[in-house]
């Protein structure tokens, strides 16, 4: 239904699971797709397996010149940049009591402020092009909180009103920001969680499972494909209902 | 210097929309050509492009009026 052939997306975390499997989507509607992440050997082996218009362009988030260099990068590899998925993350759970300047830090590092810098990095070409779209995956922790996770939950709510803030400057340029708040979804990060604290969790859902990477990459998919010009500044929750808002 | 006025007033009159004979040397972006803020973001991309240098963000919030961005220019070319 949603077609993207002809243009080029940018995916940072391409080697996680939800990361992973939007590139997988977005390449499959017909983008050309760049796969970025710390980790190669997962690039490599995601580029080979999606063949023909894929990238690999490793990046360590938590060195600002690295990131202030991708967008470049990802132009001069596949020409342009028509979409930005901001889905790299990384969590140090720490009760707030107990949580170091340094865990904090590095969380608000990666999760907040790559993203800003990736936001701007991209906005030139966009601009010029009349069109662009930028999706920045928050979280279902940035709207209702999580104990432990203060500072992952500090970013990912920054990165609300980030993305809604750049949404209003742009919109005009055709440039839609957008972003996506996955609740619990299967992936290595999840995987962390002991049997207690998942079925805690499982309590909470009202859809009485855990999501799934496609269930956020469908949500991706929707808002970079042209059909979406009209959306801009929200947040879609993907959550099995876990907060409605 | 002629040219590069000329060269910025093609810019100018093609991202505003505005007449060529509304482009002179007092005229403010913003409060006589129309352009909001991002307009003038987008003129100083042009004009980085257009004459192949790179203007800093200092130096482009003293970019207000036609003249200004061609006195800038000129120096940055000279």
């Amino acid at each position: 239904m949603f077609d993207l052939t002809g243009k080029t997306a940018l995916i940072t975390g391409a080697s996680g699971g939800i990361g992973g499997e939007i590139a997988r989507v977005l390449h499959g509607a017909g983008a050309t797709v760049g796969l970025s992440g710390t980790r190669t050997e997962p690039l490599e082996a995601l580029a080979a397996e999606l063949g023909e218009r894929a990238h690999v362009l490793p990046c360590n988030l938590s060195d600002f010149a690295a990131v202030d260099a991708l967008p470049k990068q990802a132009i001069e590899a596949m020409g342009s940049l028509d979409i930005l998925v901001n889905n790299a993350g990384i969590t140090r759970d720490n009760l707030f009591m107990r949580m170091s300047d340094d865990e904090w830090q590095s969380v608000i590092d990666v999760n907040l402020t790559a993203t800003f810098k990736l936001c701007k990095g991209v906005l030139r070409g966009m601009m010029k092009a009349r069109w662009g779209r930028i999706v920045n995956i928050s979280s279902v922790v940035g709207a209702t909180g999580n104990p432990g996770q203060g500072n992952y939950a500090a970013a990912k709510a920054g990165v609300i009103g980030m993305s809604k803030s750049l949404a209003y400057e742009v919109a005009s340029r055709g440039i839609t920001v957008n972003a996506v708040a996955p609740g619990f979804i299967t992936t290595a990060m999840t995987d962390k969680l002991n049997d207690d604290q998942k079925s805690a969790i499982m309590g909470q859902i009202p859809a009485g499972r855990m999501g799934d990477p496609a269930e956020i990459a469908a949500a991706v998919l929707y808002l970079a494909a042209p059909e979406a010009g009209y959306v801009t500044g929200t947040t879609l929750h993907v959550n099995g209902g876990m907060a409605m808002l | 210097m002629s040219d590069v006025a000329d060269r910025v007033k093609k810019i100018v009159v093609e991202h505003l929309g505005v007449e060529e004979s509304k482009v002179v040397d007092n005229a403010s972006f913003i409060d006589d050509l129309g352009a909001d803020s991002l307009d003038t973001v987008e003129l100083v991309m042009a004009f980085e492009e257009e004459f192949g240098i790179e203007i800093p963000d200092d130096a482009a919030e003293t970019i207000q009026t036609f003249g200004d961005a061609v006195g800038f220019i000129s120096n940055a070319n000279a």
